[in-house]
């Protein structure tokens, strides 16, 4: 019994959190990935979109939720979200026609475009505060629990409780709708070819015929949503604020390279395993002993390898040892 | 002098704009913008130093900045003794660990082939090592955290003058750029962007909750000066004698002689504050100098031509016989180390030290603004850049608030869009320097005073 409660706690605290936040950071990742290896840059505005995108999602919902629209358990954000998406892609076209489609003809050293997208990222932080302002804000609406702590301690009759909420199990089967969609997109549709192809050797594609209009067209609507949807789903999970959304732009960014800069299967990849090392690594595991050894062995202090302080220094400790010892990603990046 | 007339008249325009904020706002804020002003050009320039003269992208200005606050703490606090009987040992038993750690690895690093074998003995040196150094400094920090939490709980500084920390925050800075730079300046360049940025983090993390190093989010306030105190300066002789003579004019229309008495009090406790700043004016002016003439003549000499070489293309100037990875670490270590006394200064002139406030957005993007702004590569244009950002910054929320009084003149005052914008000014600094930023990379990628280099 001891065992099954030890599992059940690990599940609660670490498994089902880790997995949701992981879904989250994957989804930036992703985003990041793409805009690198297909527009060549390293995008610091990326927080900032996922933002943007996450205030119109939360502005539909407003809209709906005064209009009586509802799905009833579900959280009203789900329909704002296409709306959203629209309204997202056609930002990232706007910005890219007024601004980055300039440096790319030019063709401009990356360095160039990174510091254009911290143009970008001080505009779009400046557009959403001034619409929706710098507070937190909660959007979800529905049912908050999909398993009760204390509905699963009764029904298993185990010393600790298994709480899912709704939230996590949206995100994670939104993630995995949205990934194999991409991942089918990108390997079996002639555009999806053409895009691989254009990343993996740019002058060649060209000669073989490859409008590079309408691929760069695509990676920023395919940006656009993952941003929307991203942002979104980590807003409903957690909460809105401009501010961490901004900083979560560096666990993004430390998946996108752990998992090979590129590479958006390691971007998948790289948003859990900057999600799981994180929480494995601050987690304390005071209980979790009490349950596996005997009384005499039981630990006094809370065993915790870092305080939760340290949670983002984590990921950038991870990213760093990755960056010396493998510098293009644990799976190989530059190849989409 | 034609030549450098560009110069001096964005100089001259920008000095009239301070002056200006000082008749219609006040001098008060007028000198506080200037001192900001000053110690964002120490900032520029350290950057500049690095991207304009290296091409070198560090995007851990934070970093720095926060370590050379963080010297001004340690070496002009008093130091508390009864914390270091507390738990010093302690500490100072796990710093010997973490030096053996280190000279452990090295040997091991040194000593054997490359081979698995080595990177799992690394590995087992360093697991264990920071396992006994939790060991031994965890009753060590939680004695010093618990002497008197509210007023101390950290071991405190020196007790030394606060402007040698301006020397030792270079020092701070110039070391962890000099780890830095070992670990990550090989990477490539928006790797190394990223690289930069996420250390910086981690030094923030580190600075916010070691608390008994640094007292942490507790902040740590009231350090000493360099400067005289306002109170004291009210009551010193020669300093009213001073404020009586400069306002004499307005004060001889004044015939009731216990309202000039209250005129002359209110014109002493101005005048204090005003003098305070212009003491901190004074001494940042000091250092933009020295730093301008050095990097002015580092720029000329062989070794700044060498660097602009290897700026230019890295292989021409390897096969030239240039040491180009050794260059860019010590460019590296001395760009970080300006930023460091920067933020010493800073320190300095807040007199106080709060880790929470240094954020990315305020601490390394906008110094990158200023120097894309001002002009990469000259120190006139990082310093101008400087100037003129900071300027925008701070004066970015009465401008906006007059645009958007201007644009909605014709709505109510309670009209909810009006509430709402003018509740919003703050941020259209953001808006500001993004657009600023965005035009300037468009028409003028070189910045305001472009970069300016004569081949003879």
């Amino acid at each position: 019994m001891d065992y099954i409660n030890a599992i059940v706690l690990l599940l609660n605290y670490i498994f089902v959190p880790a997995l949701a936040y992981g879904s989250q950071l994957a989804l930036g990742a992703i985003f990041v990935t793409l805009i690198y290896g297909i527009l060549r840059f390293a995008n610091f505005a990326t927080g900032d979109m996922m933002s943007f995108g996450t205030m119109v999602t939360i502005l539909f919902t407003w809209y709906f939720q005064s209009l009586g629209i509802s799905l009833g358990i579900l959280p009203t954000a789900l329909i704002a979200i296409p709306f959203a998406i629209i309204f997202m892609v056609g930002y990232m076209l706007l910005i890219d026609k007024f601004v980055f489609k300039y440096y790319r003809v030019s063709k401009s050293p990356p360095v160039q475009l990174a510091m254009v997208s911290i143009g970008v990222m001080f505009v779009t932080q400046a557009v959403v505060r001034i619409i929706i302002g710098p507070s937190d804000r909660r959007f979800f609406d529905g049912e908050k629990f999909l398993i009760k702590a204390g509905e699963f301690k009764e029904m298993t009759g185990l010393n600790e409780g298994l709480a899912v909420k709704s939230t996590q199990v949206i995100t994670i089967v939104v993630t995995l709708i949205l990934v194999s969609t991409l991942f089918w997109f990108l390997n079996k549709t002639k555009t999806g070819k053409s895009m691989r192809a254009y990343s993996d050797n740019e002058d060649l594609a060209l000669l073989s015929g490859i409008d590079p209009k309408k691929i760069v067209m695509i990676t920023w609507i395919i940006a656009g949503v993952l941003a929307t949807i991203g942002g979104a789903l980590y807003g409903l999970d957690k909460s809105f604020k401009p501010f961490t959304y901004f900083n979560n732009m560096l666990p993004i960014f430390a998946a996108a390279i752990v998992g090979g800069i590129g590479n958006p299967f390691g971007a998948f990849l790289g948003g859990y395993v900057i999600a799981f090392s994180e929480i494995l690594l601050t987690y304390a595991y005071k209980k979790f002993f009490m349950y596996l050894l005997p009384e005499s062995l039981e630990p006094n202090t809370l065993v915790q390898l870092l305080s939760t302080d340290y949670k983002f220094a984590v990921s950038f400790s991870i990213l760093v040892i990755v960056l010396l010892y493998r510098p293009s990603g644990i799976f190989k990046g530059k190849m989409l | 002098m034609t030549k450098n007339l560009n110069v001096i008249a964005a100089y001259t325009i920008m000095m009239g704009l301070i002056i200006l904020v000082g008749i219609f706002q006040s001098w008060n804020i007028a000198l506080s913008i200037f001192n900001l002003c000053l110690i964002s050009a120490v900032m520029t320039m350290g950057a500049n130093i690095q991207w304009g003269y290296a091409g070198l992208i560090n995007f851990g200005i934070m970093g720095y900045t926060a370590l050379g606050g963080l010297a001004a703490v340690l070496i002009s606090v008093d130091p508390v003794q009864e914390a270091w009987s507390a738990g010093g040992s302690n500490i100072l038993l796990s710093l010997l660990l973490i030096v053996g750690m280190v000279l452990g690895v090295r040997y091991v690093l040194k000593k054997y082939e490359k081979s698995k074998v080595r990177t799992y003995i690394i590995a087992t040196i360093i697991i264990a090592g920071i396992i006994i150094i939790r060991f031994v400094s965890e009753p060590g920090i939680e004695a010093i955290e618990e002497v008197d939490p509210a007023k101390t709980g950290f071991l405190g500084g020196l007790g030394l003058p606060i402007i040698f920390s301006w020397i030792v925050g270079a020092l701070f800075a110039g070391g962890l750029a000099f780890v830095i730079g070992k670990v990550a300046l090989g990477l490539r360049a928006d790797y190394l962007a990223i690289a930069t940025l996420l250390i910086s983090e981690i030094v923030i993390a580190i600075i916010k909750h070691e608390d008994w190093l640094t007292r942490g989010v507790k902040n740590v306030i009231g350090l000493k000066r360099p400067a005289p105190y306002e109170v004291n300066l009210q009551q010193t002789d020669w300093f009213i004698n001073l404020v009586e003579k400069f306002n004499s004019s307005k004060l001889n229309l004044i015939t009731d002689l216990t309202e000039r008495q209250a005129a002359l009090n209110q014109f002493v406790i101005e005048g204090s504050s005003i003098f305070v700043k212009l003491c901190y004016s004074g001494l940042f002016l000091i250092v933009v100098i020295i730093l301008l003439i050095l990097t002015q003549k580092a720029l000329y000499s062989p070794w700044g031509r060498m660097m602009r070489a290897i700026r230019d293309n890295e292989e021409a100037a390897n096969a030239m016989g240039k040491n180009v990875v050794k260059q860019h670490l010590l460019i590296f270590v001395l760009g970080s180390a300006i930023v460091g006394i920067a933020g010493a200064m800073l320190v300095t002139q807040d007199g106080l030290f709060t880790p929470g406030s240094y954020r990315p957005m305020r601490y390394t993007f906008l110094i990158w603004v200023m120097v894309i702004v001002g002009g990469s590569g000259n120190n006139f244009g990082a310093i101008l850049g400087g100037f003129v950002v900071w300027f925008l910054w701070i004066e970015s929320a009465p401008i906006g608030l007059y645009l958007v009084n201007l644009t909605t003149t014709g709505l109510a005052d309670t009209h909810f869009l009006k509430v709402h914008l003018i509740e919003s000014v703050p941020y259209f600094r953001f808006l500001m320097m993004g657009i600023g930023l965005l035009l300037i990379m468009r028409y003028r990628p070189k910045g305001i005073l472009p970069e300016k280099i004569e081949i003879k």
